[in-house]
């Protein structure tokens, strides 16, 4: 096999060699030598997300789990430097002591992909840049990564931002690395934005709501000045006796009620704010009219927590996607699927969850073109027995793939680093 | 005029002249081709006026075609090609070559779409920043950042510098705000990255052209994210007896939790220059000053306008004035958003800077500010986006006294490598254009430059594209056959070099 068909072989593996570098200069120097002999790599950290993707078996692979550790956290200048592999649980537990958090509500994919909770690493969460419920107000992962160091597929180590908000000091690359799935540098080091945790969090849910009315509520929500920071809608139609989504069977709480399709608003801040604000929101809404629960504090916490673990689909042997769409065209999107599934909304409308099944491949691209006619796109998250493989699981049109292309050579010019994680080819 | 090294102007280029007019012609309109010098003239410089250079050609396209085929066309001639949006650039980013076309967006001025629903505006990137909320503000919208110059500047220059303004620490830079672009490479394809969704799949190509000062593609279209203003907004403003006060209150008011939507500190120097100016009612007797502004539901802004008091007062405050109302808040900030012409009513000329810092070492950059002005015997007024760390110190001076300049732009070089020395960054949000450009190598080892030059290769594979900005002219690069340095003379001569 050439290297070229290697890097393009979903099945191909050489060995089970895995390489454990210590330091950010053993990276480099094991990336010099795959480079030197053309030898194509997979990069791991703690391994929560290896299902997403396309499915790599390279020669060699690289687990940067040593990796590990915060190298600097200073609270009042709202930033902390951690070695790539450090687990974003350790990271959050460490912001918990200061009252601060990493704003963009890191998923745990670790139910969805792996049976148990498993948050990752940091450098797991840049990979992917798939943020969490506050996205619509805070910015997603790209948003929150300041500065960070690395290795290209030359072996040389590059860096680029630093620890501060405000800086168009040359391309801002700590951008691109978000989302590119380790194909353009093994990460080392991360400077992330933090920011203080809210004290309290209160949860409007209310009950019953055909999608088209629930997407109205979500939309005057976000466009009110309550400062909203979840809008999320979860129906229990349709019905499909494949799906394991199942909202009543999720959301058990003492505060809210079993009464069809949950439309949940969530308001979080200091007291006497949230108070205003729910009651401004209410007002608004007319909730007077609605059936509806209110959780505080700690049931509020618990619901969306549920929400970042996606355990709704915790347990399915089905595909899930995940699919971005304007805000506006989630109505619009449910009438034109034809498939059977599962899903619920988030992001107000503009996310939507998908639980898919008996999906082909067909289908799954007939999904495809529907969303890309809407102005978003699809990503296949996790594959099931029907549909172990998708040929491209991230959506990409020829124009973008050509300027994808060059960037990957510019940081990768072998094409060694997570070769066709994301498209062949790349 | 200060010299500088640009790239080598290709004579059998400027020789061609005629030729390349009469080819541009047949692309757009011949009214919209100058290539007369007088009427090249107000093009040869940007905001920062002191270095000034005419392009060959000046280009006005009316459509994203028309752009396209321009760049197409100077592409397969290869000829450089600058692209101008309102001039405003603090940086030189919009400096024109000798032997450029200049490519002017200012006929891209029209709002395309206010969409209520995905809660965005979709612009031409000449239409003004502050056009945007106005475009909005009738339903209670508006676009967040806000810099200074938003009266004048064009929302395409914001996504090109990835412009700030006072609110950045709560509501982010252009970047944070950006949803779609619609964009030209220098082949001339045209593309569109991102749109109405959060985010995009695959490489996020939308925030690497965000703030690369026109180097890797010409921006025709912009979308933009819109908010819905707060219930209400208050200012507080607070005079201190010295500047590590109010240094300390600023570290302070982050440490507890609070992330005011824009906190601003001046020193004496300006305080006194800009309550010349408009009479903003500032407190003269502070050695420094802040403006810090909350938002959000009433009562918050209530309890936080008390915490922030009490923490200025525990931090030696000699002042504290609350805004009473919208006008009395709107009049606090005058005297900020008037600090470059106030400087400019006291010296014939000024220098912005435009570092960013840690927010805690504050105290201790002005004071090695102070040291350098003592030093360079030039007076200086220092305004700060203390809530974010990006400060702007104002360096007074005569351009008409001889090597005026040079020192100054020493001056200015010392300051942002102290910024660097202390954990900061070269710009904050001017960009770094011609002006800072040898000085990337005080934050970038070689190999972090090589990347970001083979990036910009993979677009634009000539580097055709606003050349001789943001990178420093090399003995490497000069090496390639690409630049000239001019004897050997480069700006910031004592910067270590590859």
């Amino acid at each position: 096999m050439s290297i070229e068909e290697k890097q393009n072989s979903p099945t191909f593996q050489d060995s089970d060699s895995t390489e454990y570098p210590k330091n950010e200069k053993e990276v480099s120097s094991f990336i010099k030598k795959f480079y030197k002999s053309g030898i194509p790599v997979e990069l791991v950290g703690s391994g929560s997300k290896k299902k997403m993707g396309k499915p790599l078996q390279c020669a060699k692979t690289l687990n940067l789990s040593k990796l590990n550790g915060i190298i600097e956290y200073l609270p009042e200048e709202l930033y902390i430097k951690v070695k790539a592999a450090t687990p974003i649980k350790e990271i959050e537990e460490e912001l918990k002591k200061n009252k601060q958090q990493l704003a963009f509500e890191p998923i745990d994919f670790g139910f969805l992909l792996n049976g148990k909770s498993d948050y990752g690493t940091a450098g797991g969460q840049v990979s992917c840049n798939i943020s969490g419920s506050r996205r619509f107000k805070v910015g997603s992962v790209r948003d929150h990564v300041l500065g960070f160091r690395g290795v290209n597929g030359r072996g040389e180590i590059i860096k680029s931002g630093g620890v501060v908000v405000k800086n168009v000091t040359g391309y801002d690359l700590s951008k691109l690395i978000c989302g590119s799935y380790g194909t353009l540098a093994a990460l080392t080091e991360i400077t992330f934005k933090v920011l203080p945790a809210p004290d309290e969090s209160k949860t409007l849910v209310i009950h019953n709501q055909k999608l088209e009315f629930a997407a109205d509520l979500l939309y005057r929500s976000i466009s009110s000045s309550s400062d909203i920071s979840g809008a999320i809608y979860l129906p229990n139609e349709p019905k499909v006796a494949g799906c394991v989504m199942d909202i009543e069977k999720t959301f058990k709480l003492n505060d809210l009620k079993n009464n069809g399709s949950i439309t949940a608003i969530r308001i979080e801040g200091s007291k006497n704010s949230i108070d205003q604000r729910f009651k401004n929101l209410s007002n608004e809404l007319k909730v007077a009219n609605f059936d509806i629960s209110i959780l505080e504090t700690i049931q509020s916490e618990i619901f969306w927590n549920k929400i970042k673990t996606l355990e709704l689909f915790s347990s399915t042997k089905n595909n899930i996607l995940r699919i971005v769409i304007p805000p506006s065209e989630c109505v619009n999107l449910v009438y034109q699927l034809s498939n059977k599934f599962k899903y619920y909304f988030d992001w107000g409308g503009a996310l939507m969850w998908m639980e898919a099944f008996e999906l082909s491949e067909e289908m799954f691209e007939s999904i495809r073109k529907k969303i890309i006619k809407l102005g978003g796109y699809v990503t296949m998250i996790k594959n099931s027995d029907y549909l172990p493989y998708v040929e491209e699981v991230f959506t990409i049109n020829r124009d973008r793939f050509n300027i994808t292309q060059n960037i990957k050579k510019s940081f990768d010019p072998k094409r060694i680093l997570n070769a066709s994680k994301m498209y062949t080819g790349i | 005029m200060n010299k500088l090294a640009m790239p080598k102007i290709d004579r059998k280029l400027t020789s061609k002249k005629i030729e390349i007019v009469k080819g541009l012609k047949k692309i757009i309109k011949a009214e919209n081709v100058l290539d007369h010098e007088d009427q090249l003239r107000p093009f040869e410089t940007d905001a920062l006026s002191a270095y000034k250079q005419k392009p060959l050609i000046a280009v006005f396209p009316e459509n994203t075609e028309e752009v396209s085929k321009i760049l197409a066309f100077c592409n397969r001639e290869r000829i450089k090609v600058v692209p101008r949006g309102s001039g405003t650039g603090l940086s030189g980013g919009a400096l024109p070559l000798a032997d450029c076309v200049l490519l002017c967006l200012g006929k891209f001025n029209k709002i395309l779409e206010v969409d209520y629903k995905n809660r965005c505006v979709v612009a031409q990137p000449g239409v003004t920043n502050l056009s945007i909320t106005q475009a909005v503000e009738e339903k209670g919208f508006y676009y967040a950042p806000d810099p200074s110059s938003q009266i004048a500047c064009s929302i395409g220059g914001n996504v090109a510098e990835n412009s700030g303004g006072v609110h950045s620490l709560k509501y982010g830079t252009t970047t944070n705000n950006l949803l779609g672009v619609e964009v030209v490479f220098m082949d001339g394809t045209i593309s569109r990255l991102g749109g109405k969704t959060y985010d995009s799949e695959g490489y996020d190509l939308l925030g690497l052209i965000t703030g690369s000062e026109g180097l890797l593609c010409v921006i025709t279209e912009v979308t933009v994210k819109i908010l819905k203003k707060p219930q209400s907004v208050k200012a507080a403003l607070i005079g201190f007896p010295s500047i590590e006060d109010g240094g300390k209150c600023v570290s302070e008011i982050i440490a507890s939790g609070i992330i005011p939507s824009g906190m601003e500190m001046m020193d004496k120097a300006l305080i006194h220059a800009t309550d010349n100016f408009v009479k903003a009612g500032y407190p003269r007797d502070a050695e420094s000053m802040l403006i810090v502004e909350l938002d959000g539901a009433e009562i918050e802004v209530e309890e936080l306008i008390e915490k922030v008091s009490e923490i200025a007062k525990k931090n030696k405050s000699s002042s504290i004035k609350i805004s009473k109302n919208e006008k009395q808040r709107l009049k606090f900030w005058a005297g900020r958003k008037a600090a470059f012409p106030a400087c400019g009513d006291m010296a014939p000329d000024y220098y912005c800077m435009d570092g960013t810092i840690p927010r805690g070492k504050l105290a201790e950059v002005l004071k090695e500010i102070g040291r350098l002005s003592k030093k360079y015997n030039l007076p200086v007024a220092n305004a700060f986006h203390a809530g974010d760390g990006n400060l702007h110190p104002l360096i007074m001076y005569d351009a008409n006294e001889k090597n005026a300049l040079e020192k100054t732009e020493k001056f200015g070089a010392d300051i942002l490598k102290y910024c660097v020395k202390v954990g900061g960054v070269l710009t904050g949000e001017h960009g770094v254009g011609v002006e800072k450009r040898e000085l990337m190598c005080e934050m970038f080892n070689n190999n972090d430059i090589q990347q970001q030059i083979k990036i910009k290769k993979a677009l634009d594979a000539s580097s055709l594209l606003n050349p001789g900005k943001v990178y420093p002219i090399l003995r490497k690069c000069a090496e390639e056959g690409r630049v000239h340095v001019h004897r050997g003379k480069t700006k910031f001569p004592d910067i270590p070099r590859f």
